[in-house]
């Protein structure tokens, strides 16, 4: 089966990636199948409804192996993507013909007029792709489903991710996932959700359920250290289309959308500069600020503006105002002192560790580092790993032989191999310290 | 895990000892951050409120007066409500409040759990 294309270019417009820089045969096949396959699921399953999954990505798949068969023998067509779409609209048509079943459950409840052919019916036209896409986001975003199975279903549906992907961003196996999507969809027939935007009193609060996932999508991307550095801006990229998809259709263009489009713009701003050649991770005070996108900065600047309409403040204005001081490169202690306060502000509505290691740093960076220790010790994360490197970074200059300890159990308790190579360099700062008698 | 209640008690009355509105923006980023020091270890359940200095005191016979300190010169100034293990954790973190550094000071109560 085909694996999507992970070759995805960082590309500021957000849009697909410009012909130019996919000219090669060889890599347009996997490219197309990461744009176009979601495109194909997301229209054929809401065509025939969600009890047909398995055919709409059995016809999605078939198309793609016929691509590659007639390409590999006869070239490229000269209008690829029109092409599988009419390979999907006719293998949609052939199928429904065929399958009895599926004609006696389908067709009879789909299709009304029976004289109707059902290839006129299959619309991917771009603004019922669009349409299909947005609809998709709410339907998977159903309270009935746990997190962790919106999330795999957004990267398998919406993302066009193989499940070998979504296994490796899950720390787990492509059983375990394959598992998960399957009873995601039964729990999806058998609640018979329906592919469709809620009503306009309900669409704020299942606003709020969608972007839960998409921020947990982006966040995926951007924290989590177990997958290769292009995946991650794949994860994050797929976050921000689909906020846009939110930001573009007035009804579900909330200030909250465009406040966590903006925190992901200010984030990503910094992809380039936060990873170096080797894939290891490059810690924010050591970053080169040149490397930092002005493009991606402005665009956030423009949606947190946009975000700052009405009276509503929702978590996400207040982590994109403090995705906003990180851009900024000047390390003053207004900045910090800004900071400081917005995380005071994030925790007063929600508690997370992160958040509570995050504004202890802050804090650091305001009052000083003994300060700071004290306040870190009374948080009791100690089974966290990073409590342990933020205590190892308060400690070193100061009490070498504490941040040594700490940075040691931060070792066994961080999980994969990228946080402890970042340890390692940790250490190494406490060393160099210590040897210059510090 | 407890709740419990703190009441912040300032004087708001007497003369020449009320602080500056200087002194008073300063001091809401120090509440922010005492505050924040809570929420960072999980154990603000509320944020609470300030309340403001005007108010009236209703008694029985429908009398009325005016403010809610006529007779004592403490008044409540603000509470939130905060969790902890016990009444000695409550009263420590009550120590760093920011209104014992102008004279007030910190009721600190156990919340009864509602019975269901």
């Amino acid at each position: 089966m085909w694996k999507s294309g992970l070759s995805f270019q960082w590309n500021f417009n957000l849009g697909e990636p410009s012909s130019d820089l996919i000219m090669q045969e060889k890599e347009l096949l996997p490219h197309l199948f990461r744009t176009e396959y979601r495109k194909i699921i997301s229209v054929l399953v809401r065509h025939f409804g969600f009890e047909q999954f398995a055919f709409a990505e059995d016809i999605a798949s078939d198309t793609f192996l016929i691509a590659a068969e007639t390409w590999g023998l006869k070239g490229l067509p000269e209008n690829p993507v029109g092409w599988l779409y009419t390979v999907a609209k006719n293998k949609a048509r052939d199928l429904v013909k065929r399958n009895a079943i599926f004609q006696h459950k389908v067709r009879v409840a789909v299709i009304s007029d029976e004289k109707s052919d059902p290839e006129t019916d299959i619309d991917l036209s771009e603004e019922n792709i669009k349409d299909s896409q947005l609809q998709m986001m709410f339907a998977i975003a159903d309270p009935i489903l746990s997190m962790e199975s919106q999330i795999a279903l957004i990267l398998r549906i919406l993302c066009g991710f193989g499940i070998e992907e979504i296994a490796d961003a899950f720390l787990t196996n492509k059983e375990t996932i394959h598992k998960r999507l399957t009873r995601a969809k039964e729990k999806i027939r058998s609640a018979q959700i329906k592919i469709i935007l809620p009503s306009s009193g309900e669409i704020n609060q299942r606003v709020d359920a969608v972007l839960t996932s998409l921020y947990l999508l982006f966040n995926e991307g951007y924290y989590s250290s177990n997958h290769d550095s292009v995946l991650r801006k794949d994860f994050c990229l797929e976050a921000m289309r689909l906020t846009l998809l939110l930001i573009e259709n007035e009804k579900t263009n909330k200030p909250s959308v465009d406040a966590l489009f903006a925190l992901m713009c200010f984030h990503s701003s910094r992809f380039d500069a936060r990873v170096d050649d080797k894939g290891e991770i490059i810690r924010y005070e050591e970053q080169n600020v040149e490397l930092w996108n002005e493009e991606l900065i402005l665009k956030g600047h423009y949606y947190l503006n946009k975000a700052s309409r009405g009276k509503e403040l929702s978590s996400y204005h207040i982590e994109a105002a403090i995705g906003y001081w990180h851009t900024i490169k000047d390390d003053s202690t207004e900045k910090w002192d800004n900071i400081l306060q917005l995380y005071n502000q994030l925790l007063f509505i929600r508690y997370s560790p992160v958040t509570a290691l995050n504004r202890t740093y802050a804090l650091s960076k305001v009052k000083g580092k003994t300060v700071a220790i004290e306040e870190a010790e009374k948080l009791g994360l100690t089974n966290n790993h990073l409590y342990h490197v933020l205590l190892g970074y308060l400690f070193t200059g100061s009490e070498n032989t504490k941040a040594v300890r700490h940075l040691k159990t931060a070792l066994k308790l961080a999980k994969t191999d990228r946080e402890r190579n970042l340890i390692r360099k940790d250490l190494k700062k406490v060393w160099e310290y210590g040897s210059m008698g510090v | 895990m407890n709740e419990f209640l703190l009441i912040f008690r300032r004087d708001f009355k007497t003369n020449g000892i009320q602080p500056s509105p200087e002194q008073l923006q300063n001091m809401m980023k120090e509440w922010q951050n005492w505050m924040g020091s809570i929420a960072a270890r999980n154990k603000l359940a509320n944020s609470g409120n300030r309340l403001s200095d005007e108010g009236k005191v209703v008694k029985p016979g429908a009398i009325v007066t005016n403010g809610p300190y006529v007779e004592i010169k403490e008044a409540i100034g603000g509470y939130i409500i905060i969790k902890a293990e016990s009444m000695d954790e409550a009263a420590e973190i009550s120590k760093g409040c920011p209104i014992l550094t102008i004279g007030g000071n910190v009721e600190v109560r156990t919340i009864v759990p509602m019975e269901l």
